[in-house]
């Protein structure tokens, strides 16, 4: 084992912004990434994501602010000075050449010795489990097969970091959880930082030591996947990682909310009065039916999932609301819904 | 499944023979290649076996006359020369030319307007181009002129081999160029990226990938702008020495048809002419074996 990724400290994006034109695709980043570090840049599309990974790559080039690699300043240099392995969405590999040549370009770009490039690329190719394809064209291969060479063919040149554009989106979805926990085994191989870039909340929580979360342009909150599942900051960030239910709404002064004529407890993420407007987040599989519950709700639909009915239906004041049942429901049918208070946030403010 | 495969229709109780037909893709819209077939039968081959047929049938002599004429007259058979000499340079001009303006012109904002200006010389036709160099390049002319202001020698540049060359470029290089901009941007830029990220730099990712991905559009381009050159006839004789450096094939061929009234001579010209550009064309086609041939994306994508 010798492909193991270069050593560094810290790489610092100290305020970084790109605008094109009149847009600001990215307004003033501020990141800290330690060596060993997996990051999940995690948003909707256009929320500046994938650009700020293009300004990493030295792809793009910034508006203002600083990228440092330790005491180096990184964000003048040209990609190719730059040394970072990256994997693209749609792979990008060189459909002229084989799968040993492809893996093996980067090092025969920097004049390794002929013999040495053999083994390293040997060694890339068995680390994504791809011995046996060296010699095939990129067109011979699945898009698995295809993502784990453009995988070698980032980490064989030991990048301090390693970027990665949404790598899986193009598979199926049995192939995205095999690939998922490949590239978190590969991660932990080499030692590299990993900044990954996708839109998949799942994928973020699942593979992440720390989510970022962007939206239009701003970092929103950085966090570990734990505390953003449980304690979004805000309620957009909520909304996105996968709190389905944003209902407006008001405090009572015994700090309690009421959502279509019931009465819910919650727990506010800021410091509340009572009388204050709030927007309520609760995730559709943390409100549970239950015979004595505080909410009643017609189901309009329910959706069997294999385990439980994803169901969504209207409180008397129409207000929509998903939950999950255990057992099944019939569209039309009136069901009592009860939530854990710790699972109900609440956030100040209307939803935008 | 085997009573499925047992009540298949027995042999001879065969489909229907439209059925049949369309298993091959044969159907009613097959008809529609009608006329282009027609056309090309009555405009191409009918023409070209009667020449072939023609040049065999000489005014005197044996049936291979004509041949034996050109082929042991200088006059004749230095025509051949002659017009490598201008359709090689010029071909590989143009297209290498269109390389790195299709490169710059692929990252504009305004492509179209770019694409527009250069395609003009397209519609302009040879004879109009070539009557445009004759003034600007003649010994009157702004360039001369221009010349002459800065303190230097006036240059001859018509009625010579450069000015037919000149005129070829000029008129080749909007065809070039449109053809390598198409197969430039059917490029996937990712791979540049990519390569770039790996270490590669302007030149390597230059040589290592755009080339490779683009030698078969080249070689393609290589072929028809050599076979628009190989043909040149008007500015040969207007912006060139048609008695001498510039007396090209087509000239000789011209000569035997309208100055002669020999057909059968200008026949045999022709066929001698288009042997040459199928040799060329043949030989850039078996290079094309040595070059990548696939898509020029990347896998899936």
């Amino acid at each position: 084992m010798t492909i193991a990724a270069r050593d560094f400290r810290e790489l610092r994006l100290e305020g970084i912004s790109r605008r094109f034109g009149n847009v600001n695709a990215l307004r003033d980043v501020n990141l800290a990434v330690r060596r060993g570090e997996f990051i999940a840049l995690l948003g909707p599309s256009g929320c500046g994501k994938s650009t700020a990974l293009n300004c990493l790559a030295g792809l793009l080039t910034l508006t203002s602010g600083g990228i440092w690699l330790d005491s180096a300043r990184i964000d003048r240099l040209k990609p190719e000075e730059r040394g970072f392995g990256m994997v693209f969405q749609n792979y990008a590999l060189f459909p002229h050449m084989s799968v040993r040549r492809n893996v093996g370009f980067g090092l025969t770009m920097r004049g390794v010795a002929k013999a040495e490039i053999e083994r390293k690329v040997g060694e890339a190719l068995s680390i994504v489990r791809l011995g046996e394809q060296g010699d095939k064209l990129p067109g011979q291969l699945s898009g698995g097969q295809q993502q784990r060479v453009a995988i070698a063919r980032a980490i064989v040149i030991e990048p301090p970091l390693v970027l990665m554009d949404e790598p899986l989106s193009n598979l199926d979805a049995k192939l995205r959880l095999e690939m998922r926990a490949e590239i978190r085994r590969i991660h932990e191989l080499i030692g590299s930082a990993t900044i990954y870039v996708t839109h998949d909340q799942e994928e973020a929580l699942s593979l992440a030591d720390r989510i970022v979360v962007m939206r239009d342009g701003v970092v929103r909150q950085v966090g570990t996947p734990l505390e953003l599942y449980a304690q979004p900051a805000y309620s957009d960030v909520a909304e996105f990682m996968g709190y389905r239910n944003l209902i407006r709404s008001s405090l009572s002064a015994a700090g309690s909310i009421s959502i279509g004529g019931g009465a819910i407890q919650g727990t506010p993420i800021r410091p509340l009065s009572g009388g204050a407007d709030v927007v309520v987040a609760v995730r559709p599989d943390d409100l549970r039916a239950a015979s004595d519950g505080p909410l009643a709700i017609t189901v309009e639909s329910a959706q069997y999932h294999g385990r439980d009915f994803y169901c969504s239906g209207r409180t008397a004041d129409a207000t929509e609301l998903y939950f999950v049942s255990a057992h099944q429901v019939q569209k039309g049918e009136t069901v009592r819904l009860a939530a854990d208070p710790t699972r109900v946030l609440i956030y100040p403010g209307t939803p935008s | 499944m085997t009573d499925h495969v047992a009540g298949a229709a027995p042999a001879s109780e065969r489909l229907p023979l439209r059925v049949r037909l369309a298993l091959y893709e044969i159907d009613a819209v097959t008809l529609l290649v009608v006329p282009a077939v027609l056309f090309v039968v009555a405009l191409f081959v009918y023409p070209f076996v009667y020449g072939f047929v023609l040049s065999f049938q000489p005014k005197a002599g044996a049936w291979f006359a004509n041949y034996a004429r050109f082929f042991s007259d200088p006059f004749l058979y230095d025509t051949i020369g002659a017009t490598f000499r201008l359709a090689i340079p010029a071909t590989l001009i143009s297209v290498v030319i269109s390389v790195p303006v299709a490169m710059r012109v692929r990252r504009m904002r305004h492509r179209r307007v770019l694409t527009t200006v250069l395609v003009i010389p397209i519609t302009l036709g040879t004879v109009l181009i070539a009557e445009g160099l004759l003034t600007y390049l003649g010994p009157q002319g702004w360039f001369n002129r221009t010349l002459v202001l800065f303190g230097f020698e006036k240059v001859r540049l018509i009625h010579n081999y450069t000015g037919v060359m000149l005129s070829l470029i000029l008129s080749g290089f909007p065809f070039t160029f449109l053809l390598t901009l198409s197969y430039i941007t059917g490029i996937d830029p990712s791979l540049e990226q990519a390569a770039s990220t790996l270490g590669a730099t302007a030149r390597a990712r230059f040589w290592h990938i755009l080339m490779p991905l683009l030698a078969q559009g080249l070689a393609i381009n290589l072929c028809l702008s050599f076979v628009q050159t190989f043909s040149v006839f008007p500015s040969a004789v207007l912006l060139g020495a048609p008695a001498g450096a510039t007396r090209v094939i087509s000239i000789a061929a011209y000569q035997a048809a309208y100055e002669q009234y020999d057909s059968s001579m200008a026949s045999a010209i022709a066929m001698i002419m288009g042997f040459c550009q199928l040799l060329v064309v043949l030989l850039i086609l078996t290079a094309r074996k040595f070059v990548y041939r696939g898509a020029a994306g990347s896998g899936k994508g």
